[in-house]
């Protein structure tokens, strides 16, 4: 480990905003407070503060918001003598179905396999970090830059039904309205990239005595 | 060393400490221990970032000005702005989601891209901004609620669903919305803070 050493064992913290790597003297005086960063004036720590705690919150809550996101319809779609609710997956047949197998996958990829991945990577890394195992690591840390890199694009839905609903408004022809189902859908994107940056991925790295 | 190193690099992911290489063109540092980029050589001059700035600015007001799709049933037509976006779904009593689409496709692209021109501009003339360190801090934590690329990928989605009962006519804005992803897309490889490192005087 000596080739590789870690800021927490030099004294040293780098900041999670500039980048600027300073001396810590917290540890130093083992004093209590609060260091500012000397460049961008932010707390520096050296740790995501109460990270397991909050990205298990956040989880838990996006899962809770993510049931009624694919179990309630996201969008009416109401024509002269016929009203058809879609859900998430519905919407995803209905496009495979109309000759668009490409696209549905794509929007399947954004809407399920995304929000999947994250609930399932960010609990496995939540768990085994808080274990201390030393079990893929660097397959650990690949999972964690994957889901920030493609945590956002699960929005894609919410701007369809959106962009729908001011395109579709044909008066008693033919009209689209969003349903609750895009709304808990939205928050379940939002809960999970607030997860997903409330998770700090150091963790992977610390043994079983790094106190959080 | 002294309180603070400009001469190290602590890798974001897992803490470990590096050196800060000089790269050549188009080399990549990469964490030894968990193999997150550290540093990337930049090919784009302050100048040549600023003038991209400044051209995605123009494009995001046409992408936001000119309507992005028109649909046409039995000789009726409807067309809509971002912005009619945003107020259809206000009225349709999602207000969350208007909100959120407000947030991160109109608002916090806008705040991005002045921001970003007016560190520029002054970082031209080898100065810190009026504003610098409050505009470098929020700039960190906005950056990821920026999502115009998703939206274009959203539209194409739209307008093949629509497909099936409409006729489809795509307006100037869907194609501002496709330039400016390809804007965003190459300034996303840019770490912006390089500019932390210009000096402090003149501020
Ligand atoms: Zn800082
Ligand atoms: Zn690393």
């Amino acid at each position: 480990m000596n080739a590789l050493p870690r800021a927490a064992e030099l004294g040293l913290i780098g900041c999670h905003v500039c980048g600027l790597v300073c001396r810590d003297a917290h540890a130093a005086a083992g004093a209590a407070e609060v260091v500012a960063c000397p460049r961008c004036g932010v707390a520096l720590h050296r740790r995501k503060p109460a990270s397991y705690s909050r990205t298990w919150a956040l989880l838990i809550a996006a899962f809770i918001m993510y049931i009624p996101a694919n179990v309630v319809p996201i969008m009416r779609t109401a024509s002269l003598n016929d009203i058809d609710d879609n859900t998430i997956i519905s919407g995803v047949v209905e496009l495979w179905k109309n000759g668009s197998p490409n696209l549905a996958i794509i929007v399947f990829t954004a809407s399920i396999v995304v929000p999947m991945l994250k609930f399932l990577a960010l609990g496995t890394l939540l768990v085994s970090s808080r274990r201390g195992s030393n079990w893929a690591r660097q397959q650990r840390a690949g999972l964690y830059r994957l889901v920030e890199l493609v945590g956002y694009w699960s929005m894609l839905d919410v701007f369809v039904v959106s962009l729908l609903t001011a395109l579709v408004r044909f008066s008693v022809l033919s009209r689209v309205e969003p349903l609750p189902g895009v709304i808990y859908f939205g928050l379940t994107v939002v809960l999970t990239m607030l997860a997903s940056m409330s998770f700090d991925p150091r963790l992977i790295w610390d043994g079983k005595d790094t106190d959080d | 060393m002294g309180t603070t190193s400009e001469a190290l690099i602590v890798c974001e992911h897992c803490d470990t400490v590096h050196q800060r290489l000089a790269l050549s063109r188009g080399e990549v540092a990469r964490c030894a221990r968990c193999g997150k980029v550290l540093q990337r050589h930049y090919r784009l001059s302050t100048n040549a970032m600023l003038a991209l700035i400044v051209t995605a600015l123009i494009v995001f007001v046409q992408a936001n000005m000119w309507p992005i799709v028109m649909l046409g049933l039995s000789g009726q037509h409807s067309s809509s702005t971002l912005w009619g976006v945003i107020i259809a779904m206000w009225r349709e009593d999602a207000g969350i989601v208007s909100v959120l689409v407000a947030a991160t496709l109109f608002f916090l692209p806008l705040l991005k891209m002045l921001q970003l021109g007016w560190l520029l501009w002054f970082a031209r003339q080898g100065r810190r901004a009026p504003g610098f360190v409050p505009m470098m801090v929020g700039l960190h934590y906005l950056n990821p609620w920026t999502m115009s690329e998703v939206f274009v990928l959203g539209a194409l989605v739209a307008i093949v669903k629509a497909h099936t009962y409409f006729d489809v006519t795509p307006e100037p804005g869907i194609y501002a919305y496709a330039v400016l992803t390809v804007l965003i897309t190459v300034f996303a490889g840019i770490d912006l803070r390089q500019l932390w490192r210009t000096p402090e005087v003149a501020a």
